[in-house]
């Protein structure tokens, strides 16, 4: 061995960085012996969860923000006012929600407003192109966020061909009711990208969606892979229309026209 | 040998040994470290695992718990024992540990950790306006 | 090499100086942003991208441009280019450090950023963005310093060097491809859902790229004893003017497109930013202002006369330059997001706020420059390469 200076400052930081290297794997390993997980006993279970919205029932602007409010409350949805605003579910009127435009619409539709929310599509364009797969897709089809992960690089906003995203430009508990949060929730941080989640976390207790609780049944939520669950027998009784469906993006929220 | 610049390396040396000292020098005197006095849980006496377990690991834990119950949709934890817990900060952890300033911050303030699970967790004390 | 930077003559210590001075005042926005949120900027709930990723990518354009002077000389051993070589390898170090730069203010939590590696995704075209743009900044560093390096001890240069060069020159392609197929591949965009914007993207950091090249270089001879070949000078503005042509005709054919089919995703855009929609005409004397400045640019370098002179090109580059930027640093964003999903206007500009951390950024860019174009200058006055004749000579103009 050359003992130069060089050679001996290269062995050392060998040595410093080897150590380092056996800590770590050390401190990763984690769980305690003979630990295992499971599914909870009551989750509701699906292989791709999916939502039929009557908007002949659920079609005017009051209407629908009883689903906002329903859904911002259980989940701490900051109410910010302005173009930096959050929002999971909200009203829009036909022009803004379909791509069919018609000039010469019948009068209730022409005035009938209608919910949107994330559409938790099977080819989520969202879910293609996030660098870090802070978004991602369950297994139960539902397009969920981990908040821990997100960088806040906006590109699932860029992806999204139905606007359904929203980021956290500014605190979001500035434009919280600090008193009446659910707390059995988190917030987000600011910095992060936030969508209805399809809740997720109600799914897990077997209740259903808060938007669809609060709807006195105009919406319908289930299994789309079930052909006796509701929402199959609603397709099948009624004529649906999804969102921009000419994208190929397979959207999973139905609108009863 | 003569030792050039020998002023400056010297004095150079003693403001280095001032500086890198100082923190000794201002905690002469007082009471040695003691651990801090953490608020217990009143009804639980067994947390998720051993206390000796969560002292070290619980770190780890919570991120394995993320991922389970927010990537992997399991939420049911059945630890060492086979007692089952739901995986969940707000839901589980802090129903026992009812106080996060009385709790968490006594040790994380001491070992100047400050987690960034509260920017979005709500704490069970609630949020000052 | 580097200590080449720290001396030099008192306006490039006052140049440093105020450059310095630039980069410290506007880092305190950036605070600001760091602690507030991206909130301070113009952006909003429908327009997610502005002013940082819209000078991201236009600057992808500025380094990949190094390859206009890197592919003749090496592919074609086009001898006339031997002294701009490294100018543009520094420049693309520059431009690649000011991309990174509009990346990491741009996103939500930067201290995240490493989550990228951590988490490889193959299937997210911003991942290979990170890779091929971090990968061509070593290129640039490794192949330019060890040549510049080489060309000092009077040595060949080693044969890797070479192979890297080469290497780089498929890269720089790479990298505005790479970052063209960031906006191509979304399928509720239509301004960018087009095969042809990586070809766009191509075009337009072709003629912007050197000309800004071009202009820094016109500059460094002017502040320091090198002097550039001339037939090299007017080959790269010959490069130039091609380039803008085939820029300017790719928009046609966009236009054409748009137009003569009448389909409203492929037309509202292009409508919303030339003439307006719902009564939002914000961009419309932008863009106009871009299409005039263009073709003045091409009336001024196609025909030679006006090319070769050294008194005019200048003004024809800046005006290419200011017309480029136009439709990559403000046209293709804010037309990208409007008509937004739901076929309404949100119309975006700049803060005040973002106006300073971009200030930052660039600040940042000019000052990597500085120091590496004095370097470069420096070891070419040491070794008498391309230096300015002491007399000069009776043919020149």
């Amino acid at each position: 061995m050359n003992h130069t200076r060089r050679n001996f400052l290269k062995f050392m930081g060998l040595a410093a960085a080897g150590l380092c290297a056996a800590s770590a794997g050390g401190a990763l390993a984690a769980t305690a012996k003979g630990s295992s997980i499971k599914d909870g006993p009551v989750a509701a279970k699906a292989k791709r969860w999916g939502m039929v919205i009557d908007t002949k029932k659920c079609g005017t602007k009051e209407a629908i923000e009883v689903l906002a409010k329903a859904c911002h409350q259980a989940h701490n949805v900051p109410n910010i006012p302005g173009k930096q605003n959050v929002k999971w579910i909200w009203a829009a009127d036909y022009e803004q929600a379909f791509d069919q435009p018609n000039n010469f619409m019948d009068e209730s539709l022409e005035k009938r407003e209608f919910a949107l929310l994330c559409n938790h599509c099977t080819e989520a364009p969202c879910v293609r192109v996030c660098p870090t797969q802070a978004t991602y897709k369950r297994p139960d089809g539902i397009v969920a966020m981990d908040y821990h992960r997100c960088i806040g690089c906006r590109y699932c906003m860029a992806g999204c061909p139905f606007g359904a995203r929203s980021f956290n430009f500014m605190e979001p508990r500035l434009h919280l009711d600090l008193a009446n949060l659910n707390k059995e929730f988190p917030t987000r941080m600011r910095g992060v990208v936030e969508k209805c989640n399809f809740c997720v976390e109600r799914l897990a207790q077997g209740k259903q969606p808060a938007c669809v609780e609060a709807s006195s049944g105009a919406l319908a939520f289930g299994d789309l892979s079930d052909a006796n669950s509701e929402v199959r027998k609603l397709l099948r009784e009624h004529y649906t229309i999804r969102r921009k469906p000419s994208l190929g993006t397979e959207p999973s929220v139905y609108y009863i026209i | 040998m003569k030792l050039y610049n020998g002023g400056k390396i010297i004095t150079g040396l003693v403001i280095f040994l001032g500086v890198f000292l100082a923190p000794l020098a201002y905690n002469m005197g007082k009471a040695a470290y003691s651990q801090p006095k953490l608020k217990m849980p009143e009804n639980e006496k067994e947390c998720i695992e051993s206390k000796e377990f969560m002292r070290t690991k619980h770190m780890q834990l919570l991120n394995d718990w993320r991922d389970w119950a927010l990537r992997d949709g399991k939420r049911v934890y059945v630890n060492s024992k086979g007692k089952e817990f739901e995986m969940s900060l707000q839901k589980t952890c802090m129903k026992c540990h009812t106080n996060k300033a009385e709790f968490c911050d006594k040790c994380h303030n001491d070992a100047a950790v400050s987690p960034y699970c509260w920017d979005c967790h709500i704490q069970p004390e609630g949020l000052k306006k | 090499m580097l200590e080449k930077a720290l001396k030099g003559s008192p306006k490039y210590y006052l140049w440093v100086g105020f450059l310095l001075l630039v980069i410290a005042g506007t880092s305190g926005a950036y605070v600001l942003q760091l602690m507030q949120g991206l909130t301070i900027t113009g952006m909003s709930r429908d327009v997610s991208w502005g002013f940082y990723i819209a000078q991201f990518t236009y600057l992808v354009g500025l380094a990949a441009s190094g390859v206009m002077i890197v592919l003749p000389y090496y592919f074609h051993h086009y001898k006339k280019f031997k002294d701009l070589v490294i100018f543009g390898e520094f420049m693309a170090i520059a431009a690649v450090v000011m991309c990174l730069g509009f990346i990491v203010v741009d996103i939500g939590q930067p201290q995240r950023m490493l989550n990228v590696l951590l988490f490889p995704t193959p299937n997210s075209i911003l991942f290979w963005d990170m890779v091929v743009l971090n990968g061509y900044l070593i290129l640039n560093v490794l192949v330019g310093w060890t040549c510049l390096e080489c060309d000092r001890q009077h040595l060949p240069h080693p044969k890797w060097s070479k192979t890297l060069a080469y290497v780089s020159i498929i890269w720089a392609f790479s990298i505005h491809t790479v970052t063209a197929f960031l906006y191509q591949g979304l399928p509720g965009r239509h301004y960018w859902l087009t095969a042809i914007l990586a070809a766009r993207f191509l075009a337009s950091a072709f003629c912007s790229g050197p000309a800004i090249l071009l202009l820094v270089i016109m500059l460094t001879e002017k502040l320091t004893t090198f002097k550039a070949e001339a037939e090299g000078i007017a080959t790269l503005a010959k490069i130039i003017t091609y380039a803008m042509c085939v820029n300017v005709f790719f928009f046609l054919l966009e236009v054409f497109t748009a137009f003569y089919s009448g389909i409203p995703g492929h037309t509202h855009s292009i409508v919303y930013l030339f003439k307006g929609v719902h009564g939002h005409t914000e961009l419309v004397p932008f863009m106009w202002t871009a299409a005039v400045l263009a073709i003045t640019s091409l009336a001024l370098l196609i025909p030679p006369k006006l090319r070769d002179n050294r008194n005019l090109l200048p003004w024809s580059l800046a005006i290419l330059v200011i017309a480029t930027w136009i439709d990559k640093g403000l046209g293709l964003l804010i037309g990208g997001f409007n008509p937004t999903p739901f076929e309404t206007i949100s119309p975006y500009w700049p803060t005040g706020k973002e106006l300073l951390i971009s200030l930052m950024i660039y600040g940042t860019g000019a000052l990597v420059v500085t120091i590496l174009f004095k370097v470069a200058t420096e070891v070419k006055q040491e070794i008498g390469a391309s230096q300015k004749p002491t007399v000069p000579c009776e043919t020149e103009a």
